[in-house]
Formats: structure tokens, C-alpha cells, sequence
């Protein structure tokens, strides 16, 4: 009778801790969601912003060809690899980022299209989503960090193995000068 | 954040323990000096004016403040940079909402935040600062307000604020009083009711309080003012990763003398700086609800390659000269240090003289200026309550319809 009455306690005590974890464990799951999904909507307003601005500066840098569909196609392989996993995304919108900036080095030179209302708007726009990505960043690697601790430390780990949690993906832009936006003059 | 926000909240707790005490015991002894054994009602009278006024802050706060100021708000569109600032430092800071943007027709160089809570907060830049700062600096200054409403000073300054205009309206009244009542009657009681040593005690004690309150409470208020601007400029930096903004937008705010004109003493503390009168002159002393501009500009400068809680609470040791930390050590412990950003290349420049028409114009068609064209060429603005249906042009004297839309 006795023994019987540890056991039960024991199975409750167990069972409890094992729905603590798993709780715990999909709240981490959800925030980690909740950050990226932070992080795509700016993305995908980045794609949506491109077409514009490369048909804006196409009529001033006729002799900028090479840049301009050098965009595009980062640009389209960045809308294609959207929805497909982080690190993957992270690459390909890293090349964007990179043929942004030195699109903008080169913009420069080009002083009519500087002064073109609809242009400035639109590169107000661009640097604003560059920055929104960064921030949003920082915050979705801090809770994939949360997650990932959780799910390799004793004895939460054991619950979510049990479970099938997997580790979330950083998302990191490897681009020299990374943080730099890109390079804008008012 | 959550643990710097739950510091925060003990430290409230703790002040208005503390200024509230000040306040029902200044309550009770006057209670006692004017009348026998009248403790209880000097308590209750207090603790009622304390109440009435607080409930009020608390629902209608942010709105007296805005209303006062005259702030419009804006969207999007209406000026896509400071929209877009307002929404990065949005995500920076991970708000739960948007916070509304408006915009203050005053030429001064000024901001405030406003909302008790996050989910309630406002932030609103005066005309003469989207005119004048840059993108960075504007991002710098909005991520000290936003620092405001995320650490919950706004609630914080706005009860602090409360009980001190209580305590200053209690001593007020009081002091009055007995100056119009000219202590004659109490010496009256004396002589009729036999034990009147005790009240002449009181009435001393109650004499001295009602004097020294105000002061003391007000010394305590603006220290915790100038505690919390340290945090938002420190809190800036952690989200902005780009300290020279701030510092940038501080010189150029700090060189500007145009004074805000519905500077407001209650609300001081939520705007970037002490939109009061003179107040750059007694910047150091005791009573200022903002630590001196130069010195916040100094610590800035003197961070170095990265930035976290701890690098600005060192930068502030070195600057201030004093060994207490200001930073909680909350904050501390859940530092994350992050590199400082890059200034970028032929850092932008603020637009000068157009940015400063664009701005000026902005605020204007929110007011429902209506702006007319001229044959001649000249562009001119009209004030809503212009009461002619026709204004000669001040270039070339032709008669201009003052209302070509209808």
C-alpha cells in the first residue's frame, strides 16, 4: 500500500515536470516563430521594394547595367529562397545586402538621380527595412538562444528528444561591415 | 528588459513609499496643530487630495500633456523618416505596439514620451528638431524616449510628480492659513482648553515640516529625474549601438536656445532636455530634472568600441568623477555587449535650410494652413482662421482666392 502511494507520487511528480518542460519548451518554440516572423516581413519588404527602385534608376545609369541587374537577380534568388530554412535564407539575403551597398556606392556618382523625389522616398524606405532587419535580428538570436539551451541542457533535453524539438537556426548576415547600412546621404 | 522593468517597478514602489510618507505625516501634524486631536483628519484630507490628483494623472496624463503642447499626430506618410526611426527603435526595443507619433508645432529642439504603459505610449518631436537633426541623431533621440517608456519613467515621474504637487499644495494651504488667521485663534484655544503646550509643539513641528517638505520632496524627485535620464541615455546606446548619434543630437539640441513654449514643470522629466525656462543656467545644482547636457555628451563620446550597460555606467564613473553606480544592478547582470556601429561614410548631413522649411511646412498643413500659389511664382501659407476670402500676394499685390478649393 505504501510503496504503491511513493510510486504514484513519484509517476505525478515525474509527469508534472515533464509537462512543465514541454510547456516551457513551446513557448520558447513560439516566441523563436514569433521573432522570425519579425524578421520575414521586413524581408519580404525589401523584395517588394527593389523593382521599384531599380526601374527608378534605370533611366539615370544607363551605363550602370551590370549593378542594376546585379540586384535583380539577388533580389529574385533571395524572393525564391523565402519560406525555405534560415541559414539558407541568411545567404542568399546577405548577396541582396551586399549588391545593395555598392549600388548605393555607385548611386554616388549619378546626382540627377540623388535629387529624384521618388528615388529619396524609396531610399528612405530601403535603409529603414536594412535597419528594422538588424534590430529584428538581434532579437530572434537571442530567443533561438534561449531555445537551443533549453533543448541541450540536462534535464530538459531529455524532453525534448522525447518530443522531437529541434534547434533553431541563427540568422547571421556574413557580410564585411555587416552592420553598416547601407551607405545613404540625405 | 523584464528584469530591469521589475527593478524599476520596486524603485517606484520604494519612492512613493517614501514621498508619500513625507505627505500623510505632513498631513497628520497639521491635522493635530490646527485642531485637537485632529491627526486623523489632516490624514484623510491629504490622503484624498493625493488620490483625486492621482487618478487623474493616471487616466489623463498622457493627453493633458499632448493636449498642452499641442502636439498633431502623424502617419506614415505624412513623414515616412520619423515614422520609420519611431518603428525601428519599435523593434529594438521589442514594444508589444506601435507607439503613436506626433509632431509639436514649436521651433524649439525638443521631445517627449508619453503613456503609462507600453501598450499606451506616444512619443512626440518638436517641428525645430525634425528640421535640424539628421537620421542618425533623430534615431538617437527617439531611442532615449522610447528608453522612457520601455523603463516605465513616465509612470514612475508622472505618481513622483503627483505626490510632490500635493505635498506643495498642503504646505501651501496651510501656511496660508495661519498667515491669514494670524495665530491668534489657536492662542485662544490655548487659554480655553488648559493643555495647550502640546498643540504649541505641534504647531511647531507642523510649521517646520510644512516648510521643509516641499523642499525635501522636490530634492528626492529631481534626483530620481536625473537618475533615469542616465538609464534612457545609457538604454539609447544599447539600442541605437551608435552612442555618437545621441551625442550629436545632444550638441546641436544643447546649442539651440529656442525655449519650448509650453515648457511644463510637471512633465519635464519625459523630454530629452529641460524644456524650462533658465534651466541651462542652474544645470548642476540640485534642482534641475536633467543632469547638464555637456556632461551626458562627454559620457557618450568616451564609449568606446562596444556598447552594453556596463560600458556607459564606466564611461559615467569616468566623466562624473563619483563612484556610485546608477545603473541597477539588475541591468547589469543581463548586460549583452555588442559592437559599436561604424559611422558611416560622408556621414549624412542634415538637410539645412529645406529640411527646415519641409519641417516647418509639415507641422503647418497639420494645423490646416492652406497653402496658395501665386501667378507670380511665390508660394505663401495662410492660418486656418484667416477671415478674408481673398490675400493680396506681398511679392506683386495680385489678389490670391484664399480658398481655391472651394
Amino acid at each position: 500500500m505504501i510503496v504503491g502511494l511513493v510510486v504514484l507520487a513519484v509517476v505525478v511528480v515525474l509527469a508534472l515536470a515533464v509537462i512543465g518542460t514541454y510547456n516551457g519548451l513551446v513557448q520558447l518554440r513560439n516566441a523563436v516563430k514569433n521573432a522570425w516572423s519579425q524578421i520575414d516581413v521586413q524581408l519580404k519588404r525589401r523584395h517588394d521594394l527593389i523593382p521599384n527602385l531599380v526601374e527608378t534608376a534605370k533611366g539615370y545609369m544607363q551605363h550602370e547595367r551590370a549593378t542594376l541587374e546585379n540586384i535583380t537577380k539577388a533580389r529574385n534568388l533571395a524572393a525564391q529562397a523565402s519560406g525555405g530554412g534560415v541559414g539558407e535564407q541568411a545567404r542568399v539575403e546577405s548577396g541582396l545586402s551586399q549588391a545593395l551597398s555598392s549600388f548605393f556606392v555607385v548611386v554616388e556618382n549619378y546626382p540627377d538621380l540623388k535629387a529624384n523625389q521618388n528615388f529619396l522616398a524609396l531610399q528612405e524606405e530601403l535603409t529603414s527595412t536594412e535597419n528594422k532587419i538588424s534590430f529584428a535580428r538581434q532579437a530572434y538570436n537571442d530567443q533561438a538562444m534561449s531555445l537551443n539551451n533549453k533543448i541541450q541542457m540536462f534535464p530538459s533535453n531529455i524532453v525534448a528528444g522525447l518530443f522531437g524539438f529541434k534547434q533553431a537556426e541563427f540568422f547571421e548576415i556574413e557580410v564585411a561591415g555587416e552592420r553598416e547600412a547601407p551607405k545613404v546621404s540625405f | 528588459m523584464w528584469e530591469q522593468i521589475r527593478s524599476n517597478k520596486r524603485k517606484s514602489i520604494a519612492l512613493v513609499v517614501l514621498i508619500a510618507a513625507l505627505l500623510l505625516g505632513l498631513g497628520y501634524t497639521i491635522g493635530e496643530a490646527v485642531v485637537p486631536q485632529g491627526g486623523f483628519i489632516g490624514l484623510a484630507v491629504a490622503g484624498a487630495v493625493w488620490a483625486v490628483m492621482s487618478l487623474m494623472a493616471y487616466f489623463q496624463g498622457g493627453n493633458i500633456l499632448l493636449a498642452v503642447s499641442g502636439g498633431k499626430e502623424i502617419t506614415h506618410d505624412d513623414h515616412p523618416q520619423l515614422f520609420n526611426v519611431v518603428e525601428e527603435m519599435k523593434i529594438a526595443a521589442a514594444l508589444p505596439r506601435m507607439p503613436k507619433v506626433y509632431i509639436v508645432n514649436d521651433m524649439a529642439m525638443n521631445a517627449f514620451a508619453t503613456g503609462r504603459s507600453p501598450d499606451k505610449a506616444a512619443v512626440a518631436v518638436t517641428a525645430g528638431l525634425l528640421g535640424k537633426l539628421n537620421r542618425d541623431e533623430l534615431q538617437g533621440v527617439i531611442a532615449h524616449e522610447m528608453s522612457h517608456i520601455v523603463n516605465r519613467d513616465v509612470l514612475l515621474m508622472s505618481m513622483a510628480g503627483v505626490l510632490l504637487g500635493t505635498i506643495v499644495m498642503v504646505s501651501e494651504i496651510f501656511l496660508r492659513g495661519l498667515w491669514h488667521s494670524g495665530g491668534g485663534r489657536s492662542r485662544r484655544y490655548q487659554s480655553s482648553r488648559g493643555g495647550g503646550q502640546a498643540q504649541v509643539v505641534m504647531m511647531v513641528v507642523a510649521l517646520v515640516l510644512a516648510i521643509l517638505a516641499p523642499i525635501l520632496a522636490k530634492l528626492i524627485y529631481f534626483a530620481i529625474s536625473r537618475r533615469r535620464e542616465y538609464l534612457a541615455d545609457a538604454n539609447a546606446v544599447v539600442l541605437t549601438r551608435y552612442p555618437e548619434g545621441l551625442a550629436r543630437a545632444l550638441e546641436r539640441i544643447g546649442g539651440d536656445s529656442a525655449i519650448l513654449a509650453h515648457g511644463n514643470r510637471a512633465t519635464a522629466p519625459m523630454y530629452i532636455k529641460n524644456p524650462l525656462k533658465g534651466a541651462a543656467r542652474h544645470a548642476t545644482s540640485l534642482t534641475s530634472t536633467h543632469p547638464p547636457i555637456e556632461e551626458r555628451i562627454r559620457i557618450l563620446r568616451s564609449i568606446g568600441g562596444n556598447v552594453s550597460y556596463a560600458e556607459y555606467r564606466n564611461a559615467w564613473a569616468e566623466i562624473a568623477g563619483k563612484g556610485r553606480a546608477h545603473m541597477p544592478a539588475s541591468v547589469l547582470a543581463q548586460d549583452n555587449e555588442a559592437e559599436v556601429r561604424k559611422t558611416r561614410e560622408g556621414a549624412p548631413e542634415s538637410g539645412g535650410r529645406r529640411q527646415l522649411r519641409d519641417a516647418g511646412d509639415l507641422v503647418r498643413k497639420l494645423n490646416g494652413f492652406t497653402f496658395l500659389a501665386c501667378a507670380c511664382g511665390l508660394r505663401f501659407k495662410l492660418p486656418p482662421d484667416y477671415p478674408h476670402d481673398a490675400v493680396k500676394c506681398p511679392r506683386c499685390g495680385r489678389r490670391v482666392a484664399a480658398n481655391p478649393g472651394k
